[in-house]
């Protein structure tokens, strides 16, 4: 009975352990995610995102083939994906031409391209759509680095981004270097990339950017209380995520963005329903 | 002495010359006018003059520390972003709550302040706009058409407060704009651009200019501009076709 007992106690101890990590990682991705999404929601840069994105299962691809660290590949992939779009955009094609060839076309390049790396069998869901519970304590590290790093540069740069997000020629007549404030704002979505592909998977990293900001639009009066509700919607939908991917085995990611998805539903039928009652 | 000096400027965008050799200074609590027809490059030499566009031949001199207000053209605040008339104030960077109430209450926006931007009429928001210009405390106060879109007795009432803050703020005023007989009343200095300074003076001396009248289309009296600019203010948001007066 009492070898039962601690049996039970270690597994006990052993789930908490590892839940534990991937609610911390979630959490961490939600907080970084949140802010930063409002950016991507204010500046109509969601199928950035998407390319940006999808160009990490490429970087996925690139770092089993060199045999480097995923999070490396991944970012180097993204960034790739994101510099190239923004030197393209404006010359021929317009922008959502080029975001759909470069978005489809890294997805499309980095699975083939798994499949010709030697001796290796991926899981490919697990890129494609995320694998939470699989978080290692090195992952943890270096997931909680790179959202800390998100949130410090956002920190810094709030006013300076928002500017820029409502005008360029007001930023720049504020001696605001628009090009850099723009650089910045891209590398801070590909570190994001990079860091949440864990978790999210490639195809819903876009998702985490998008619902919660969303989410928080309709009850939000000013910039700083949608970053903050987007992050407080994120964390309850890594939460409710987590726990339905415990529980009922569901798939992480995807639970993580329903969860989140039905959070934007209830926030928008709350506004809908009450403007109504004031009209 | 000069705030803002430009020499020479010229602007090529792709395989059209938008700007060329353009001259232009603007010194202290001077008010400085530039009209132009559509398309003469106003709004180009606006934004080299603010720094968000370089210069392809030319250079911009401003005096060290030069603090610059801005008030863009158009001015789209996107339906995602949530913003109230106060949060907008303080994107202006001043953290003086007296200084935010009295520039709101100078510009009759006070009681607006905890409004959404989207949720503001034509003349609130271009009130609003020039009160965050105004909160930076700026030497020289950048204006690109700030009357579009207002009926008369708002175009009249902005340029009014226009001037009144040139005199209580002690700024200087570059501003593009439509409304040539305001401009002509209200203007120490006035630039008539096309692609190129066509002349340049005090209001009267620009108007009797013969460039300034052909650009225009003034007859003698310079009747039928007038009646023209009038029409299209009677008629406000309809668009006049190709024969903008202004």
């Amino acid at each position: 009975m009492t070898i039962v007992t601690t049996t039970q106690s270690r597994v006990v101890a052993m789930l908490d352990d590892f839940l534990w990590r991937a609610a911390l990682a979630g959490v961490a991705v939600a907080l970084a995610s949140g802010p930063l999404g409002c950016f991507v929601v204010w500046r109509r840069m969601a199928y950035f995102g998407d390319a940006t994105a999808h160009a990490a299962i490429l970087g996925v691809a690139l770092s089993l083939g060199f045999s480097i660290s995923v999070f490396i590949g991944v970012l180097l992939a993204a960034l790739a994906m994101a510099f190239l779009i923004l030197s393209l955009s404006g010359r021929m094609f317009a922008i959502d031409t080029l975001l759909g060839v470069g978005s489809h076309g890294a997805l499309a390049l980095g699975l083939v391209a798994v499949t010709f790396i030697p001796g290796v069998r991926v899981d490919l869901a697990a890129y494609l759509f995320g694998d939470i519970l699989a978080v290692g304590r090195l992952d943890l590290l270096i997931i909680g680095a790179g959202c800390l790093a998100i949130l410090v540069v956002l920190w810094f740069r709030w006013e300076r981004l928002l500017l820029l997000t409502l005008n360029a020629d007001l930023a720049s007549a504020r001696g605001i270097d628009t090009r850099r404030e723009n650089m910045i704002l891209t590398v801070m979505l590909a570190v994001l990339v990079a860091v949440a592909i864990k978790i999210l998977g490639a195809l819903l990293i876009t998702a985490m950017l998008i619902i919660p900001a969303a989410a928080a639009r309709p009850i939000s009066r000013t910039p700083e209380w949608m970053a903050g509700i987007a992050v407080a919607a994120g964390v309850a939908a890594v939460a409710a995520g987590l726990s339905g991917s415990f529980y009922w085995d569901m798939p992480t990611g995807p639970s993580i963005v329903t969860a989140a998805t039905l959070l934007f539903v209830v926030a928008s039928l709350f506004t809908l329903s009450r403007t109504k009652v004031l009209r | 002495m000069s705030l803002i000096q430009a020499q020479g400027l010229g602007v090529r965008l792709g395989a059209r010359q938008i700007l060329r050799d353009v001259d232009l200074s603007v010194r202290k609590r001077e008010i400085v006018t530039v009209v132009g027809p559509n398309g003469s490059g106003k709004t180009t030499l606006l934004r080299v003059l603010i720094g968000a566009q370089a210069p392809s031949e030319g250079a911009v001199v401003r005096e060290a520390g030069l603090r610059v207000g801005y008030v863009p053209q158009r001015l789209a605040i996107d339906q995602a972003m949530p913003l109230t008339v106060a949060r907008w104030l303080a994107l202006s960077g001043t953290k003086d709550r007296k200084l935010h109430l009295q520039i709101a209450e100078q510009v009759g926006i006070s009681g607006l302040l905890k409004q959404q931007m989207s949720s503001l009429s034509g003349g609130e928001f271009q009130r609003a706009l020039l009160a965050e210009a105004l909160l930076v405390r700026p030497d020289l106060l950048v204006l690109d058409e700030p009357t579009q879109g207002l009926d008369q007795p708002a175009v009249a009432s902005f340029y009014q407060l226009i001037e009144g803050v040139r005199d209580d703020m002690d700024c200087a005023v570059l501003m593009v704009s439509h409304d040539l007989h305001v401009v002509m009343r209200s203007s120490d200095h006035v630039i008539c651009l096309n692609g190129h300074v066509c002349c340049q003076g005090t209001p009267t001396l620009v108007s009797a200019a013969p460039e300034y009248q052909a650009l225009f289309g003034f007859d003698t009296e310079g009747a039928l501009a007038l009646y023209r600019h009038e029409h299209d203010h009677r008629h406000d948001h309809a668009e006049q076709g190709g024969s903008d007066a202004g």
